[in-house]
């Protein structure tokens, strides 16, 4: 069984709360699926059994003993990537989309492209079972494919080694990478907080959940630090049709445990939080679809 | 100028950084605007008053490919880089995905038989709010559903044209192209941070990032009595400006959670975040931008 667990908004305990879930019960595989900022491997210290490269895309890039300057490429780019600089054709690194047609359309077969080989996804083991994730070198783009390989690998894992849970913490926002890691999964858990932005952001993510139809349970994070927002959001479940599955209070623990590096569970399992974060996860777990 | 508030890690603060110094900006009567960049999670017009002045729609063209005319050789399918043309030519099949496009014309120069028409599809949308009557806010809002926020955030970022002499441009979080295509077009990129190993762990991949586009930037921490002092101690070893750091304290998590803004009442912050911005101008603000 495969289980997201995302926020629309960053910063709101998803990997806290993921780690917490990867170190309750039996052995797991846990997948960091924010790949543009991986943060599990920081608590869980994992071997690395398995090292790929993953190639992003490619970038083009001009010899310039062939150019002859016609500008036939500029003409032809739609993502404004190439423009004359001192009079001279160049290719803006950052804006080149990567779609290759310079390349070809080129007459002097004067732009090649290279390709983006500094991406990596690791597998190997943690104290608790597997762990697969993937670490997107800064800057690049296709994040969403990356995810896809980091489930491909994760299924595979948890095939060969007979573990049943594998727990995807995925990225923030509601673009390619998170629609990666919410395609095909069993459950959805959502991570919000009682905030504006909190609310706002998880509603645009319900959007991705219902158009996939996944079943969703939410989790408000530091529901305490604003009570009437936290009702608000309760109210917007209710109405919407979607399990709520906990509150949990701000506790500085949860920071505490990050700085030894030990999930909040794992840190204390006898404080008030590990225990309601125990229950939710078993609701989770056992609620039948 | 623009000055980029950014991240690598979610949930450090940007949007509450952006937002009062934005705030702090207008009541000290700058020329000044904030640009919400996160169009996947766009927050920052919430906390102000505001009355919507335009709204732009961006679109991305896609290839419509005409079945009658098309004799399914295949080079579209094969000029794709992104395979958003399935084509079975047998069955004389062939089909856009959509979703997969970029809009990027390559099957359009690749078909010979004239098959390939365009049409634009929505990605998002652009708007312009007003505060206090004056043009102030512009939102980058991305359709649930689309891939990539980054045409909604160029568009956003050139609406602003010369509306204003310091522009705020509040980032979204992580490290890759919708970040990049934020803090490229800024002259200086002010990194919002939390002092616990995951804040640590994404702002040195945003440093590495920043130092690759040769950005000048500055580091704000966040919730500074959480956590430990190592990004402190980064900061020193690694001769990054610490900007300025915020204490954490449960009534600005509360203010904050309740769309308020901090500096309208705490007048010391309002001066830290108004010196910190001077500063910033003063150093930076006449360096020409490339884009």
């Amino acid at each position: 069984m495969e289980i997201a667990v995302i926020s629309g908004k960053g910063g709101t305990g998803k990997s806290s709360i993921s780690a917490a879930f990867a170190t309750l019960n039996g052995k797991v595989v846990l997948a960091d699926c924010d790949v543009d900022a991986a943060n599990l491997y920081l608590i869980f210290n994992p071997s690395h059994e398995e090292e790929n490269i993953y190639i992003t895309g490619h970038k083009a890039f001009i010899d310039y003993s062939l150019c002859t300057n016609c500008g036939l490429c500029m003409d032809h780019c739609r993502f404004d990537a190439i423009s004359l600089i001192n009079d001279k054709v160049s290719i803006s690194e950052i804006a080149c989309d990567g779609c290759v047609l310079c390349s070809r359309i080129c007459p002097e077969n004067a732009i090649k492209m290279v390709a983006n080989d500094k991406s990596r996804m690791y597998s190997g083991s943690f104290r608790n079972g597997k762990m697969v994730y993937g670490r997107l070198s800064p800057g690049e783009e296709n994040s969403g494919k990356l995810v896809n390989m980091v489930r491909e690998k994760a299924k595979q894992v948890a095939k060969k080694n007979g573990l049943e849970t594998i727990i995807l913490d995925g990225p923030p926002g509601i673009g390619c990478p998170v629609i990666s890691t919410l395609t095909g999964v069993d459950k959805v858990v959502i991570v919000t907080e009682p905030t504006i932005s909190g609310l706002h952001d998880m509603q645009r993510v319900m959007g991705i959940v219902q158009k996939f139809n996944l079943k969703a349970y939410v989790i408000i994070n530091k529901y305490d630090l604003n009570v009437s927002m936290s009702t608000q959001i309760k109210t917007w479940c209710k109405e919407s049709n979607i399990t709520m599955a906990g509150e949990l209070p701000f506790d500085k623990n949860m920071v505490e445990a990050m700085v030894q590096g030990k999930s909040i569970t794992e840190f204390n399992p006898n404080i008030n939080i590990s225990k309601k974060i125990k229950i939710i996860w078993n609701k989770i777990l056992n609620q039948k679809m | 100028m623009k000055i980029a508030i950014a991240s690598g890690k979610g949930g450090t603060g940007k949007t509450f950084v952006a937002t009062n110094i934005f705030f702090t900006l207008l009541q000290n009567n700058y020329r000044a605007m904030l640009v919400d960049c996160d169009a996947e999670a766009p927050n920052a017009v919430a906390f102000f008053e505001t009355k919507l002045i335009k709204e732009t729609e961006v679109t991305q063209q896609v290839p419509v490919i005409n079945t009658e005319t098309c004799t399914f050789c295949g080079k579209c399918h094969d000029y794709c880089n992104y395979n958003a043309i399935f084509i079975l030519p047998p069955m004389k099949i062939i089909h856009v995905i959509e979703d997969l496009c970029h809009g990027c014309g390559a099957c359009s120069v690749a078909c010979k038989f004239g098959a390939i028409s365009e049409k634009p599809v929505s990605l998002g949308q652009v708007a312009l709010y007003s505060t206090n009557r004056l043009p102030a806010l512009i939102e980058a809002r991305m359709n649930i559903g689309v891939m990539s926020p980054v045409t909604v955030i160029k568009v956003a970022i050139k609406q602003v044209d010369n509306q204003a002499d310091i522009v705020i441009l509040d980032a979204p979080p992580g490290t890759s192209c919708p970040f990049i295509q934020t803090v490229a077009s800024a002259d200086y990129v002010i990194l919002v941070t939390e002092p616990t190993p995951f804040g640590l762990s994404d702002l040195k991949q945003s440093v590495e990032t920043l130092k690759i586009i040769n950005k000048p930037f500055g580091v704000i921490i966040n919730r500074v009595g959480l956590g430990n002092n190592k990004v402190q101690k980064y900061l020193m070893q690694e001769k990054i400006p610490l900007l300025l750091e915020i204490p954490f304290k449960k009534e600005i998590a509360g203010l904050y959670s309740r769309g308020k803004i901090v500096s309208e009442t705490d007048s010391f912050f309002a001066k830290q975040l108004q010196v910190l911005v001077e500063n910033i101008f003063i150093q930076y603000g006449n360096s020409s931008n490339q884009r």
